[in-house]
């Protein structure tokens, strides 16, 4: 989409709501080098949301949403569950349909934007929970990994189902009591990020959202992966503390406990040959980019002082 | 608009996009001798479709393979294997919020295993169209036909069209399309057909030209934003619906059902014009009528001519779409009607529950024959039921033990 879409006539401006003058003025389609420090000094792509207090959901929302390296040419697709909560306060497009079929529709749609716009950008990304990935998706988030779809697939995992309740989930860990595993669960976590591996992903990381510059990066790696070469995974911790007895305080520090070397979430990151050659090109890009931007700042002020 | 002014340039296969009024009812039509499949594949190759989704199941894999064959070439944007029929009508669903048109093909259990999918597409109105090759659905495991599937599509808020012949199949799926993407439509289509008896057999179906193609589908006529980020994103909502229990939030879920079942109406005008009515009747003063759909009209036919050689009149109301359904429709014809018969290819007798519920002095329906499990329905059964109905002693058939 061109930024020309969103501009508002002038005649009309002061009658648009404040939000939709915000996102025209402030916002950072098309912004070259976009992330995580955007937030902040420029409108971010949600507006409130109504997540509980201190959800770790809605950093990680807020961190994806300022990293999609082209929101103005970004579709999500959503499922059921605690993020179809935020999705409609999101600016850009995006789809929930049914619980569990995320990466059904969104193979259709990535095929449909191919069609209808061959050579132009159209990226696709998936945002799912565990539930929605793992237990009733999981035949067609493999199938789609098979397939070789090129888009990315994020998935929330806060180990249970926490919009109905807290009830277990695949993704849960061994023993956890919860609501359906009233003994506690009697099989361990699902290995979700081995088995997108061996499904084919070219890019896969398993991490909290506990670093803001982390989420950027793995954000943006799995998208440019997904956008040339084939599907990419990224499972990221978002522990519902409601459920596991946490204050709205306490989400951060729950990350950081558990992204340690010994603990399930320590940083774990799969990537291709492939992908590795087209990582190190683009890190190559930005390097020269941000070289390019950093000569012209300082001749903008020698000039200045001149 | 803009699929209309691309009229008379050519497509991505180098077929002449057509008007498709022009084309359906002023193009020379060619004669060919083909199965229902066949049929199936000449119509699409006419559609100029974006997305075509496949999924194993008799009696529809012959279709859904030949479709293949029109991507291999080039006559379709994209094509696939889904994994199930659950995935195949969400990567359709996924293919239409992307705003292209997208065709597939299902039967019996795959269109239960995918039901979940239905009121979805309907409610985001999405105009996908489905042909649905009716098969058994019991167990133990039929692949016969048997058209009790077709009950269960019928309040899904989709529009569902019960064909008779192939003529039939090849037509209204070019009309569909027509019907289904009008803006005050944009419904998905259930395009149905007794499998087997009309995908398996051949017959004689008179074509359009190759070379001539529908317009388009132009997404942005659609009521609904198309996602494909070519138009602003606005924020939806301050609370999402779905967790509130208050009022707004049951007006707004009540207020779009009745807004898609408003659209199932507003087709019944399109509907008319372009399958040249709802139903279709033959002799209207008869006080005999069959009334039926699909396959079950052609036995009917049968069973007409059997009757008359005994010098018994009988009519035939053959019910085209079952939503919209033809309310008005059937009251008027079947206003001096005395007997009513309604033969169906199910157990239950969906059909024959339909027109009770239509019609005044509901007792004059006589429900069935019914045949099920893939049994045939001879027509010297409907007209043995006819007779036994009126009280007329008939020779007994063979087998049936009367």
């Amino acid at each position: 989409m061109s930024k020309e879409r969103i501009k508002i006539a002038p005649e009309m401006f002061d009658i648009m709501p404040s939000e939709y003058q915000d996102l025209v003025d402030r916002a950072t389609y098309g912004k070259e080098g976009r992330g995580w420090k955007d937030i902040g000094t420029s409108k971010e792509l949600i507006e409130e949301h109504s997540l509980c207090a201190g959800c770790p959901e809605s950093m990680a929302f807020r961190y994806i949403l300022a990293s999609l390296p082209a929101p103005e040419d970004t579709v999500m697709v959503g499922s059921t569950g605690c993020t179809s909560l935020v999705f409609p306060h999101v600016g850009v497009h995006n789809i929930h349909s049914l619980f569990g079929n995320q990466n059904a529709i969104a193979s259709g749609l990535k095929r449909a934007l191919s069609v209808r716009f061959p050579g132009q950008v159209k990226d696709v990304v998936v945002l799912a929970g565990d539930g929605a990935t793992v237990d009733i998706g999981l035949d067609m988030t493999l199938q789609a990994w098979f397939r070789q779809e090129k888009f990315t697939t994020i998935c929330f995992d806060n180990e249970l189902y926490a919009n109905t309740g807290g009830q277990e989930s695949g993704l849960m860990q061994k023993g956890f009591v919860a609501k359906m595993a009233p003994v506690g669960k009697t099989f361990e976590k699902v290995k979700l990020p081995e088995i997108a591996r061996e499904s084919g992903c070219h890019y896969v990381v398993n991490c909290t959202v506990s670093k803001p510059n982390l989420v950027e990066k793995v954000i943006k790696n799995a998208i440019h992966v997904a956008r040339e070469i084939g599907p990419t995974y990224l499972q990221l911790y978002t522990p519902c503390i409601l459920e596991i007895g946490k204050n709205s305080m306490e989400g951060l520090q729950e990350m950081r406990d558990s992204e340690k070397p010994t603990e399930r979430f320590a940083y774990k990151e799969y990537v291709s040959d492939e992908a590795k050659e087209l990582l190190t090109e683009l890190a190559a890009k930005e390097k020269e980019r941000k070289a390019a931007a950093k000569k012209q700042l300082a001749e903008k002020q020698l000039a200045g002082k001149a | 608009m803009a699929t209309q002014s691309l009229v008379g340039t050519k497509n991505r296969s180098g077929q002449v996009v057509t008007d498709a009024w022009k084309m359906m009812h002023e193009a020379e039509r060619s004669p060919c001798f083909f199965t229902g499949s066949e049929v199936i594949k000449e119509a699409i190759r006419r559609a100029n479709c974006d997305v075509m989704i496949a999924y194993p199941i008799t009696p529809q894999s012959e279709a859904a393979a030949l479709i293949g064959e029109l991507f291999a070439e080039g006559f379709i944007g994209d094509y696939f294997r889904g994994e199930s029929e659950f995935a195949v009508m969400s990567q359709c669903a996924g293919a239409a919020f992307g705003g292209a048109r997208v065709f597939t093909t299902t039967a019996g259990p795959g269109t239960m295993r995918a039901m979940e999918n239905f009121p979805m597409w309907a409610g985001a109105r999405l105009p996908i169209q489905m042909i649905v090759t009716c098969r058994g659905i019991n167990s133990p495991l039929s692949i016969q036909p048997d058209t009790l599937e077709i009950s269960y599509l019928l309040n899904t808020g989709m529009l569902v069209w019960h064909a008779e012949t192939a003529q039939d199949f090849y037509d209204w799926i070019l009309k569909g399309y027509m019907v289904s993407e009008e803006p005050d439509v944009h419904l998905p289509l259930a395009l149905c057909c007794d499998g087997f008896f009309v995908t398996h057999t051949k017959d004689v179906v008179n074509l359009t030209p190759a070379d001539m193609c529908l317009p388009p589908y132009d997404p942005y006529r659609s009521p609904v934003p198309c996602m494909d980020m070519e138009c602003p994103p606005v924020r939806m909502m301050r609370d999402p619906f779905v967790m509130k229990s208050n009022y707004i939030s049951y007006a707004t879920h009540a207020s779009w059902q009745q807004e898609v079942w408003a659209a199932v109406e507003r087709s019944r005008k399109h509907t008319i014009r372009w399958l040249d009515g709802l139903i279709e009747v033959d002799r209207p003063d008869a006080e005999i009528l069959i009334v039926s759909s699909g396959t079950a009209v052609s036995q009917g036919r049968e069973a007409q001519a059997l009757l008359e050689e005994d010098g018994i009149e009988v009519g035939i109301v053959k019910v085209k779409t079952l939503r919209p359904w033809p309310e008005e429709e059937i009251r008027q014809a079947t206003k001096n009607a005395k007997h009513i018969i309604v033969p169906e290819f199910n157990v239950t007798g969906w059909l024959a529950k339909e027109i009770r519920a239509t019609i005044p002095d509901a007792d004059r329906v006589y429900a069935g024959p019914h045949v099920c499990g893939g049994m045939t329905m001879p027509p010297e059964v409907i007209a043995a039921d006819i007779k036994k109905h009126l009280g007329i002693k008939a020779e007994s058939l063979a087998g049936r033990g009367s």
